[in-house]
């Protein structure tokens, strides 16, 4: 009952309803998910031009990632993606325990990808499989194999860092849901974070099988 | 306030749609690591390209909401794509070719261009192939 | 007269008080204003470059420095007035504060942003600056690899205040993406919108799609420098010329976000100052829109001579006879818009004219390096040194001055002194033609650009070229001076001075920090002289 207001009190001085002002958070969320996609493209590209100018050598290098650790990385975030969407749901029908509770696994879920690619990283740090000049790794035939770590760690680096930012902005909202400062009325800035989380989700549905699953 | 106002302010989608997009996405990756262990050389790429595609399309359109929302997001999301599908295909038309540079060999201009004109014709009249430094102060 | 002396009392430059109000305003005119004062600093800092380049270019041979320092001083030049200056401006500082009162909103869609834009803007010179101290980068502004990965200078520092400062424009670019969308005043249809308007939109859409490729481009530079990751050199299986696809991806579409918003502002002074609906208005609006987009198309054309492969070169060189065309049709419509205008030539339109010729001389030049046999022979010459300043200052900073000396009544509540504004005017105008009409001459003769030294058969056109840039600079500096002074001892001026037809001239002069008392009702086009009688007040 005390819901049935219009969240006027969410209302910045220079809109005129919170219809307009909630559609004004959206574009401007899509378009800076826009600037994600260019960023990571960027990234892409390089790989794209890599790969097609040594085939056998992305093929060779990428026998030593994991591939169950990898699919496993790859449930944890799409399952994720599903249970911050379900939070939002929650908000939506003024579900406020319910959205706590999505939000924490989301964030738990998150987590552990981090803790999956920790290891997946120290233990090709011991194997000298490193970017660049830094590379010792003696086991991968063809030329310039470093070529394929370099990426490789540019590109889920350069991911698991918007992992990390989005873990902080989403337990932010946590935060502030258990405060109970999101309503069905008012519940705006956890979708955009939900919107920025299905990016990362994204990103990475594109990146596993480019890493870990080369013919 | 009751559950279906908030709905129609909101467009809550059923939660059984969720699930069953989550589901599909989780079959989908064991499809896709299913796949990559049988040999289509080349087509192994565009198989799970497109896989990775459909993934993407779902997520994109259920969980992120663009089915449901203005087309204006839609237009955003697909721009960002399409500019990048650009910046990819048009560095490729320069790396996939580079060798053919090494094909070129030199040839003369014109054949019959006063450049080559072994007699004083002029400033610019040079012997055919040394072109020497102008010592003039 | 009293009623401009309470404008002023009342208007946003004193509303709220004190220096913490500045610093942490939320107003979208305070914060152009910080922005005019943030990247008119760094134009004459990137001037000041510009003098002691020509000057060393007098005579041959070592002058007042060495080529190292030389090196620096392009470098610099560049890539202060590039990213501090050129990229930032018209939209930032004039973009600000005009955008919102011509839609009839009370500010930008995100205000906190904004201010964001304008602190990273403010951080990412500082980080560019300090490289003046630790050793200023000798790559110039293009930080070619394999040099750049390898010299001993502060390639970083300079690198990462670009990097910095490409999130202030991104920021900007959504922040008026979503505002031209959603806070257009009701009545406010997209094609009457003020053709201004439509050259931010075009321009904010490239800053978002572009300037995310340069941040990555400066990451893996620095990534390069920093791990050695090899990308971009050959002894690790990389490619140096990769990396100019990358910077060009981004920096071709750049100078679009340079152009689109002068363009923009011609199109709203030359039919203010004609007293003449504008021709062609919808052509206008989707060339704007047409060269945003084919814009990235073409980056290659900066590549001919790279070793990238003849058939992108081939593409990329018939792409950029297509991005020509919009642009023609601009001052083709605008040439038309004057025909049987009533034409006054104030200030503003004698820099709007001077953009028209001016424009027209580096546009076509750049069609000349279009193709792709010319190019071979002009690339790297001063022929194209020519040509970007003749589009980049002939056109935008034109274009900027223009758009300052016609909004600066409205900004300011004062008036300019009208002998010394043409004057100045006068002395940009000669001094711009004499600094870089010869440089096609000098290009097409063999002089290439960025060198320090040159054959004694180029130094009269050098010398000419120098004392050019003196008339120049001094034209800059008396613009300087009859603009601080009108801010304390200019004439007061009245809403509508120049007696257009666009929301903000509804205001008072300056307007009051809410902009409008109440939400104005659209009743006519920006651009309807034919049927509304307006007049100078």
């Amino acid at each position: 009952m005390s819901e049935s207001h219009t969240d006027n009190t969410h209302l910045a001085h220079h809109f005129s309803d919170a219809g307009q002002q909630r559609e004004s958070a959206k574009l401007g969320m899509w378009l800076f998910l826009l600037t994600e996609i260019l960023l990571f493209g960027g990234l892409f590209v390089a790989y794209s031009i890599y790969r097609t100018w040594n085939p056998d050598m992305f093929h060779n290098a990428h026998l030593f990632l994991d591939v169950k650790l990898g699919t496993l990385n790859t449930i944890v975030l799409i399952s994720s993606s599903l249970t911050v969407a379900l939070a939002i749901r929650s908000l939506q029908l003024n579900d406020k325990k319910n959205a706590a509770r999505l939000l924490t696994i989301t964030i738990v879920l998150a987590l552990v990808f981090l803790v999956v690619k920790y290891f997946e990283y120290s233990h090709k740090i011991h194997l000298g499989q490193l970017p660049g000049k830094y590379y010792t790794f003696q086991g991968v035939e063809g030329t310039n194999p470093h070529v394929f770590f370099s990426i490789y760690f540019m590109m889920t680096g350069l991911h698991g860092l918007h992992v990390i930012g989005g873990i902080g902005y989403l337990s932010w909202m946590l935060r502030n849901t258990i405060k109970g400062k999101y309503s069905s009325d008012y519940y705006t800035p956890v979708e955009m974070g939900g919107l920025y989380w299905h990016l990362v989700d994204l990103i990475w549905i594109f990146l596993f099988p480019l890493f870990y699953l080369i013919g | 306030m009751s559950a279906s106002k908030a709905e129609h302010a909101n467009h809550v989608l059923p939660l059984r749609l969720y699930l069953a997009v989550g589901a599909v996405l989780i079959v989908l990756t064991f499809v896709t690591v299913a796949i990559s262990f049988i040999h289509f050389g080349g087509w192994n790429l565009v198989v799970a390209l497109l896989i990775a595609s459909v993934k993407a399309t779902l997520v994109a359109l259920f969980f992120m909401h663009l089915k449901y929302d203005s087309k204006l997001y839609l237009i955003v999301f697909l721009g960002a794509i399409l500019f990048l599908a650009i910046f990819i295909v048009f560095t490729m038309f320069d790396t996939m070719e580079r060798d053919q540079i090494y094909q070129i060999e030199a040839k003369p201009i014109r054949e019959n261009a006063a450049m080559y004109d072994d007699s004083s014709r002029g400033m610019h009249s040079v012997p055919h192939d040394s072109i020497q430094p102008d010592s003039s102060q | 007269m009293s009623s401009t002396d309470s404008a002023l009392d009342l208007s946003f430059l004193r509303h709220p008080k004190g220096l913490k109000s500045w610093l942490l305003t939320l107003d979208h005119k305070r914060i152009g204003v910080l922005y005019l004062v943030g990247i008119t600093t760094a134009a004459f800092l990137g001037g000041f470059f510009a003098m002691l380049i020509r000057l060393e270019l007098f005579r041959p041979g070592p002058d007042i420095m060495g080529p190292d320092t030389y090196n620096q001083m392009f470098t610099l030049h560049g890539a202060i007035m590039i990213f501090l200056f050129i990229i930032p401006g018209i939209p930032a500082a004039l973009g600000n504060f005009v955008l919102p009162l011509m839609l009839g909103a009370k500010d930008v869609a995100f205000p906190r942003l904004n201010l964001a834009s304008w602190y990273i803007y403010v951080i990412g010179a500082c980080f560019a600056l300090y490289s003046l101290i630790s050793g200023a980068a000798d790559t110039g502004w293009t930080f070619y690899t394999p040099y750049s990965t390898q010299t001993n200078t502060s390639v970083i520092s300079m690198t990462l205040g670009a990097f910095i400062l490409g999130f202030s424009s991104i920021f900007t670019g959504i922040n008026f993406i979503v505002t031209i969308h959603r806070l257009r005043a009701p009545g406010q249809t997209w094609f009457k919108l003020p053709l201004f308007v439509w050259g931010l939109y075009a321009t904010a859409i490239i800053q978002v799609l572009a300037t995310p490729v340069l941040g990555i481009t400066l990451a893996l530079l620095m990534l390069e420098r920093l791990f050695g990751i090899g990308i971009f050199d050959p002894a690790m299986g990389g490619d140096p010329v990769l990396f100019q696809h990358f910077f060009w991806f981004y920096s071709h579409p750049a100078v679009y976000i340079m152009i689109l918003p002068g363009m923009g502002i011609i199109s709203e002074l030359i039919s203010v100052f004609s007293h003449k609906k504008i021709f062609g208005y919808k052509a206008i609006a989707y060339s704007s829109l047409g060269i945003a987009l084919v814009s990235f198309l073409v980056w290659g054309h900066h590549m001919f001579t790279s070793g990238q492969s003849e058939i992108a070169a081939m593409i990329f060189s018939f792409l950029t006879f297509l991005v020509g065309i919009p642009s023609g049709i601009k001052v083709f419509n605008w040439v038309m818009t004057m025909y049987k205008g009533s034409i006054s030539l104030d200030t503003p339109m004698l820099y709007a004219l001077s953009f028209l010729v001016l424009f027209t001389i580096g546009g076509l030049t750049g069609i000349f390096l279009g193709a792709l046999s010319v190019d071979i022979h002009l690339h790297d010459t001063y022929f194209v040194v020519a040509h970007f300043h003749y589009v980049m200052m002939g056109g935008t900073v034109m274009a900027f001055i223009a758009g300052l000396h016609y909004w600066w009544p409205k900004m300011f509540g004062r008036k300019y002194s009208v002998f010394w504004s043409k004057l100045a005017c006068a002395l940009i105008f000669i001094g711009f033609n004499a600094t870089f009409f010869v440089q096609f001459i000098l290009g097409t003769r063999g002089m290439p650009g960025r060198y320090f030294d040159y054959r004694d058969q180029f130094q009269q056109l050098h010398a000419f070229s120098t004392v050019g840039s003196w008339i120049l600079g001094l034209g800059f500096i008396v613009m300087l001076a009859y603009l601080i002074h009108s801010l304390y001892r200019g004439k007061r001026s009245g809403p509508n001075p120049w007696g257009a037809l666009t929301l903000e001239w509804t205001t008072p002069s300056p307007p009051p920090p809410y902009n409008f008392a109440e939400t104005p009702k659209i009743i006519h086009g920006p651009y309807d002289y034919d049927k509304i009688d307006v007049q100078r007040d």
